[in-house]
């Protein structure tokens, strides 16, 4: 097990370089100077020169991408085009709070989904499938912002049991941290939760037609004991897959719903960085949204072996 | 499903307590807010340096952090603020400001001459500083006495008075900016009411009051919080929820909305800036058609344009339609140049007369939002109607910046926010050498007239030279202007005391909640 993770961190330093190169080279293949924007209204040729020196901007592209793999190497990220904050401080800024959002908007989708999955195939072609399908399809056709606003309107503004926006980390006050998170959680589960549904119903069905399955009837377990333990256990491992999937996606940021709710994630900060051509804050951001694509496949490597030991030979 | 793994009972039921508490706990949180303000800005400011900073919402953060050493009234007249009085010397080359007695800087150093020479002097020379351009003819600054500074002009310049009464103007305090060097944006040190408590990129900035502020008696709260939220309904509704107690830039469809609140109310303020058309006339290959080279068909396209209905449909009236570089309640507004009325058959009578084959093609760039698509489509309208063919090309603005400056556009749309002095609103567009003038217009006319206003004091006869310049422009239209922003706020009914002023900014002084 020990070195089968070794094995998968090592082939995980390519990549991270390459992303890397790519992240880099696209964004000098973008139109638009961040200079001219960063200059301000007036765009000042003094100061103009000014700041491509100090950014080395001039140099040639090779020499700038060293200079930031160089720095990068030795845990400085550069510095924020924009704002003058170091990138490594906003980055560890935005991690907890898109880590907390994306965790509690992963549990919304499992508590729902799951079951909902479940339900769905083992009273295949009733009125429950038909309700589950249809809420899974309702889940994946409503877009996010228009949940999200509609949801503000009506529980924020009309019923005004929870705040509108306005983040409160969770180190200031559990509770209002709560009480700003679980709308924005619940609108990106949402979604999540109706993927989750499908995978787990189409899973499940496959599960439940095998031998094993009948078998286990047949000795006499209750009905329960068969889903949960015998069919669902083995159902769960293409939902693992969506499942780390989905969370990776999460954590490179949910722009909308961060800009509806205000939550001052990762979404919201490469979405400006990009509009101001901030290039080393969308390194730093991509950087670590690939490190962490990295982890969640290989936690998903290793739960694939919790689950079905029989992969464990491999 | 009879039965649910154990597991994730626990987690829901813990999950539905916490909400639970949650909400409980929000019915005491009302009462200890009195005292504090919450701003909704429509954008999260940049660096919060006076002389690094370049974004509009950044400049109402610094109002009630940063004094500066004058302000502007609703009228655009200069007030005292951290100078009590100034005085011009002979041809306009120096200024010499009197300072205001007894002014601490949020660390306890004094405010003085020493002090000026020290920030105008940063604004001058750090490397990173965006104030250069706007202070370029402050040669030197002598202190005079302590309390007495005067600024030496490289040659007669009036507009420095009002770079004054903005960023330019604006006081660190020297030792703190000393120690911080270009990093003093992230713990400004100035003297304002507020000072600064700490900041979270894109969710908030947080000011307390500043006990030992010169003019402490007339800010009512004890703590500030800028909230960024760039989308217009969100804010509006952080609004209606009480989340918020004023906002920045209600969106002009919102006001009705707003108005509907029984907890709210708006206020407006035409602005200082303009919107527009510029077409590009002499810059590369791209001017080279009926619309850069002749000005008859430029004449044409503005023919074709009702501004007053772009101003209904797009604005709900909520805006001030515009042919000038100042809006018409401005002083330097030029009252024998009406805006004239959409004239189809005038349109098409230049068109005819410029010899050009109809339709006309015209690209206009514009920005990616949904506000300059919903104007560019009333104006491809109007003006195919006279006889032209107008393709909208949107792009973000980084990119339409680039394209403007390598002259890569036939017309573009984008607008200026406006400066307190006319100056800032038309010299660096249309003169020769102008920083901003991306369509490359020159005529030795205008420049003239424009270089000559800088020298004058007088506004009367300021007024003549601008008037007598934009006469020459309006014929000659590089610019086609279209309207003028107002700055539209939405706020609590019991927020008493606001000001609208024309530069948008959100002034605290005597601003208080009624009980």
């Amino acid at each position: 097990m020990i070195s089968f993770i070794a094995r998968r961190i090592v082939i995980a330093i390519p990549t991270i370089v390459l992303v890397s190169i790519f992240v880099f080279a696209l964004q000098k293949m973008l139109p638009g100077d961040p200079i001219l924007v960063l200059a301000g209204e007036e765009r000042d040729p003094i100061v103009i020169e000014a700041l491509r020196e100090k950014y080395r901007l001039n140099d040639p592209l090779p020499v700038q991408y060293f200079a930031w793999a160089w720095q990068a190497l030795h845990g400085n990220l550069g510095i924020s085009l924009r704002t003058n904050a170091p990138v490594l401080d906003l980055i560890l800024e935005k991690l907890p709070v898109t880590l907390q959002l994306a965790a509690m908007a992963m549990s919304f989708a499992l508590l729902i989904g799951i079951p909902a999955g479940v339900m769905a195939a083992v009273k295949k072609g009733t009125a429950w499938d038909y309700l589950a399908t249809g809420l899974a399809l309702w889940g994946l056709s409503i877009p996010n912002f228009f949940l999200g606003i509609m949801l503000i309107f009506l529980v924020s503004v009309q019923l005004n049991w929870l705040p509108a926006s306005g983040y409160v980390s969770l180190g200031e006050s559990v509770s209002q941290n709560l009480r700003t998170m679980i709308m924005p959680a619940f609108v990106l589960g949402n979604a999540l939760a109706a993927s989750m549904m499908r995978h787990t119903r189409s899973a499940m069905l496959g599960v439940l037609k095998q031998d094993y399955v009948r078998t286990a009837r047949a000795k006499g377990l209750l009905e329960p004991r068969v889903i949960l333990k015998h069919a669902l256990r083995n159902a769960l491992v293409p939902v693992v897959t969506v499942g780390t999937l989905l969370f990776g996606e999460l954590l490179a940021g949910a722009v909308l719903t961060e800009q509806i709710f205000t939550i001052p994630g990762f979404g919201k900060l490469i979405v400006d960085a990009v509009f101001n051509r901030d290039y080393a804050v969308v390194q730093g951001v991509v950087l670590c949204t690939a490190l962490g694509y990295i982890a969640l496949n290989l936690l998903a490597d290793v739960l694939y072996v919790v689950l079905n030991p029989r992969l464990r030979a491999r | 499903m009879k039965q649910s793994p154990r597991r994730q009972r626990r987690l829901g039921a813990s999950l539905f307590r916490a909400a639970l508490l949650g909400t409980l706990v929000a019915g005491f949180a009302g009462a200890a807010a009195a005292q504090s303000l919450r701003v909704g800005l429509a954008e999260d400011p940049d660096v919060l340096d006076p002389h690094q900073a370049r974004t509009f919402v950044g400049r109402i953060v610094f109002t009630a952090l940063c004094d500066k050493l004058v302000d502007i009234t609703p009228e655009l007249q200069f007030v005292p603020r951290l100078a009590t009085s100034w005085e011009w010397g002979p041809d306009t080359k120096s200024l010499t400001f009197k300072l205001r007695e007894g002014v601490k800087f949020h660390d306890g150093e004094p405010f003085n001459a020493e002090a000026v020479k020290f920030n105008i002097e940063r604004a001058k020379t750090l490397p990173e500083s965006r104030r250069k351009s706007e202070i370029t003819s402050v040669a030197s600054v002598d202190v005079v006495d302590p309390m007495t500074v005067r600024l030496n002009l490289s040659q007669p310049d009036v507009t420095v008075l009002a770079q004054l009464s903005d960023r330019a103007g604006m006081m660190l305090s020297p030792k703190a900016a000393a120690a911080a060097g270009a990093n003093a944006g992230a713990k400004p040190v100035c003297s304002g009411p507020y000072k600064f408590v700490e900041r979270v990129q894109n969710d908030r900035i947080v000011l307390e009051r500043f006990p030992d502020h010169w003019n402490k008696g007339q800010y009512a709260f004890e703590k500030i919080t800028y909230l960024p939220i760039p989308d217009s309904t969100v804010r509006l509704a952080n609004l209606r929820s009480g989340d918020l107690d004023i906002i920045e830039r209600l969106e002009p469809t919102d006001v009705k909305t707003a108005k509907g609140d029984a907890n709210l109310k708006t206020a407006s303020a035409v602005g200082l800036g303009y919107q527009g058309l510029n077409i590009n006339v002499a810059n590369g290959e791209r001017a080279k058609n009926p619309l850069g080279q002749d000005k008859r068909v430029r004449q044409a396209l503005e023919a074709s344009i009702d501004r007053d209905a772009i101003n209904q449909v797009v604005f709900e009236g909520q805006f001030t339609p515009g042919n000038q570089f100042f809006p018409p309640n401005n002083p330097y507004f030029a009252k024998d140049i009406p805006i004239g009325a959409r004239d189809v058959k005038k349109a098409q009578a230049l068109l005819k007369e410029a010899g050009v084959k109809t339709p006309v093609a015209v690209e206009v760039t514009m920005s990616n939002s949904p506000r300059s698509l919903a104007i560019m489509q009333v104006i491809q309208s109007m003006a195919n109607e006279a006889g032209f063919d107008v393709k909208l090309k949107s792009t973000e603005f980084a990119t339409m910046l680039n394209e403007g400056t390598k002259g890569d556009f036939q017309a573009n749309q984008y607008g200026w926010s406006g400066r307190p002095d006319p100056d800032g609103n038309i010299h660096a567009f249309v003169t020769c050498k102008g920083g901003l003038n991306d369509w490359k217009y020159c005529n030795p006319e205008v420049d003239k007239l424009l270089d000559q206003a800088r020298t004058v004091a007088d506004p009367a006869k300021r007024k003549e030279l601008y008037t007598a310049a934009q006469k020459i422009l309006h014929e000659d239209l590089p610019i086609i202007h279209l309207y003028h922003e107002s700055w539209i706020w939405g706020m609590k009914k019991k927020l008493e005391g606001f000001t609208p002023h024309p530069d948008g900014m959100i002034r605290l002084e005597n601003v208080k909640m009624a009980s």
